[in-house]
């Protein structure tokens, strides 16, 4: 299924070449764009090819080794291919204390990956974040873009299967 | 607990909340007097004068730093020559114990628009972005849909209210980095660039994003501005109950009964904001320290609760108000173990400009698990306090290795005996240390 994914042929669909084009007059340069022009990309694919890239610096002009620069600086930009669903843990100071070590651990062991890593089936993805602005309701995990407060293990484990 | 009340003369940014703290949109905003400062401002005060009276309300930033924004407004370039001028608001909220920008953006979002409005009027600003943390999804979609409601009203657009003037707000989204936040490494990661700190001077009020004079305010700050133009200064500075004025939303987390975020005046002490609002610790805990105001403050102990929360009393107690969303640390937690966390947080967020900061952090770090494991080497204490002189304000090209020590010297201060415990636990190998050369472990 990896060699599946890393061998696909890329081009841009013509709703994200009109999008990246759209959100290129939002700013002064093309270059200021590339953030949201990975981020439209990756929407669509779950991440960033090598050959992405090269097809997305193409429609903003800007070289290709400007835009890799960007995409292996922001941690949410994800240049190797990722589950369907991304799971990111805070393990800021709040939940901490309130066991963010053990949600991890917990995970770890119920997902059979380490951080970082992606399931077999790729279904989970298993991320850290920093602080999610949820301290009053820790602690907090959010899958791909939502987040769940006040969580135990348990309801963690009812939220895994609601996730295919 | 206490019984809260909001009015717009004690609450000026809360006030507009209804009981459900549903999301306020634009008719339920206007209804309440929204958009009535933007209008008072654009027909009735010059910009000059706007920018005196935000400088007479004395008014701080609310982002951490706490510098007057009034004053910053005024370094802002006024050369007639230069027509492109612009105004960022930072939204990119990542300070692990802050959560007040979201909670202003999700509930209140065209107070933080109003106030952006007002200031690009007064820095003669026609273009300004959001810089939103990629993570805040839901603030993203609410501030998206509060942006286009203004514009179907007309207040941002062209020719607002009738005069020539037009205004733009566009949002950006981030794609992470704690860094970002940093004023500097904001106006590079905005331009499309790695999120590295600029070297000051030039100040960006000089020359910032795209080479243009910017203003760089943060959320809570921007939502102020309205009230103030709205209902004058001395008002303003009357609801405070200390030197710096007007109101601040501050909190409370950690183990304590109810934690969460109120809308209260400088002055108010840590104790109130404890035992009054967030209801004390939980039962069967005690307060062992806290941290005023995100990870990035220094700690203060239980013999410091009875300090008043504003700048200049905190920074007197040794530690800094910062976001003044405070975090309790109850007695079961070690130390060692907590300043490990938030060290690995600074660490894994470094930017990595620079040495002090990119090597020395994950050192630290290294050192603290060893300790944690009772795996210390003897000298592991004072290498950490070494650590923090060489990681220390002036020693680093911005702020961040500071603000990452900041916790460890406090922790090492006030609670040294479980560092030194962590130490005789351990079994001791003695390292020879040779000068100048230093272990490199991976971790």
């Amino acid at each position: 299924m990896l060699k599946e994914k890393l061998n696909d042929t890329f081009e841009l669909s013509n709703d994200e070449k009109q999008d990246i084009l759209k959100h290129k007059n939002y700013y002064e340069s093309s270059r200021a764009s590339s953030i949201e022009a990975l981020k439209i990309v990756q929407k669509n694919r779950g991440w960033i090819s090598k050959r992405a890239l090269y097809e997305i610096a193409k429609i903003l002009e800007i070289s290709a080794s400007d835009l890799e620069e960007i995409a292996t600086f922001y941690s949410q930009i994800f240049r190797k291919p990722v589950g369907r669903n991304i799971i990111r843990y805070c393990d800021s100071v709040v939940c901490y204390m309130y066991g963010c070590e053990n949600i991890k651990s917990f995970l770890e062991k119920r997902l059979d990956i380490l951080i970082g890593e992606t399931t077999k089936d790729f279904r989970f993805t298993l991320l850290p974040t920093c602080c999610l602005g949820s301290c009053d309701k820790a602690p907090v995990i959010m899958i791909n873009d939502r987040v769940y407060s006040n969580l135990t293990l348990q309801l963690i484990a009812e939220l895994l299967e609601s996730y295919r | 607990m206490k019984k809260i009340l909001r009015t717009s003369e004690t609450h000026p940014l809360t006030w507009w909340l209804n009981e459900n703290q549903d999301v306020v949109w634009i008719k339920e905003y206007k209804k309440k007097g929204g958009y009535l400062a933007f209008e008072k401002a654009i027909k009735s005060i010059a910009p000059s004068e706007i920018i005196k009276i935000v400088k007479d309300s004395e008014l701080r930033g609310r982002g951490g730093a706490g510098f007057y924004t009034g004053v910053k407004w005024s370094l802002m370039s006024t050369d007639e020559n230069i027509n492109i001028r612009y105004l960022l608001c930072n939204a990119d909220e990542m300070e692990p114990g802050t959560y007040k920008d979201k909670f202003l953006m999700e509930k209140i979002p065209h107070q933080l628009i109003e106030g952006i409005l007002i200031s690009s009027l007064a820095l003669r600003v026609s273009r300004s972005y959001i810089f939103l943390r990629g993570e805040y999804i839901r603030a993203e979609n609410i501030l998206r849909q509060a942006i286009s409601e203004a514009k179907k009203y007309g207040y941002i657009g062209n020719n607002v209210f009738g005069s020539n003037l037009s205004f733009e707000i566009f949002l950006h989204s981030g794609a992470g980095r704690y860094i970002c936040g940093e004023e500097t490494a904001l106006i590079n990661s905005l331009e499309g660039r790695r999120a590295n700190p600029r070297f000051k001077p030039p100040f960006p009020a000089s020359v910032g994003v795209w080479g243009k004079p910017t203003c760089i305010n943060n959320v809570e700050t921007l939502s102020n501005i309205p009230p103030i133009i709205l209902n004058g200064v001395q008002w303003y500075k009357n609801l405070s109950k200390s030197l710096d004025t007007g109101t601040k939303i501050m909190g409370f987390s950690g183990k304590v009964k109810n934690p969460g975020l109120w809308e209260l005046p400088f002055g108010i002490t840590a104790r109130e904001i404890l035992e009054d609002y967030a209801g004390g610790m939980n039962d069967g805990l005690t307060l062992k320290a806290w941290q005023p105001g995100g990870a990035s403050t220094e700690f203060l102990t239980y013999e410091h609760i009875d300090i008043p929360m504003d700048f200049s009393s905190v920074s007197r107690a040794g530690s800094r108000l910062g976001t003044a969303l405070a975090m309790a640390v109850d007695n079961t937690v070690n130390m060692v173990s907590l300043v490990r966390n938030i060290e690995e947080f600074f660490s894994r967020e470094s930017c990595g400009w620079c040495t002090p900061c990119r090597d020395g952090l994950p050192w630290i770090v290294f050192i603290l698990r060893d300790l944690e494991k009772f795996k210390g080497h003897k000298d592991d204490v004072k290498l950490l306090e070494e650590l923090c002189y060489r990681l220390g304000p002036g020693k680093t090209f911005c702020a961040h290795a500071p603000g990452a020590i900041a916790p460890l010297r406090s922790a090492i201060k006030y609670f040294r005996q479980e560092f030194d415990s962590c130490l005789e636990s351990s079994q001791i190998i003695n390292i020879k240390f040779i000068k100048g050369v230093q272990p490199n472990n991976k971790i």
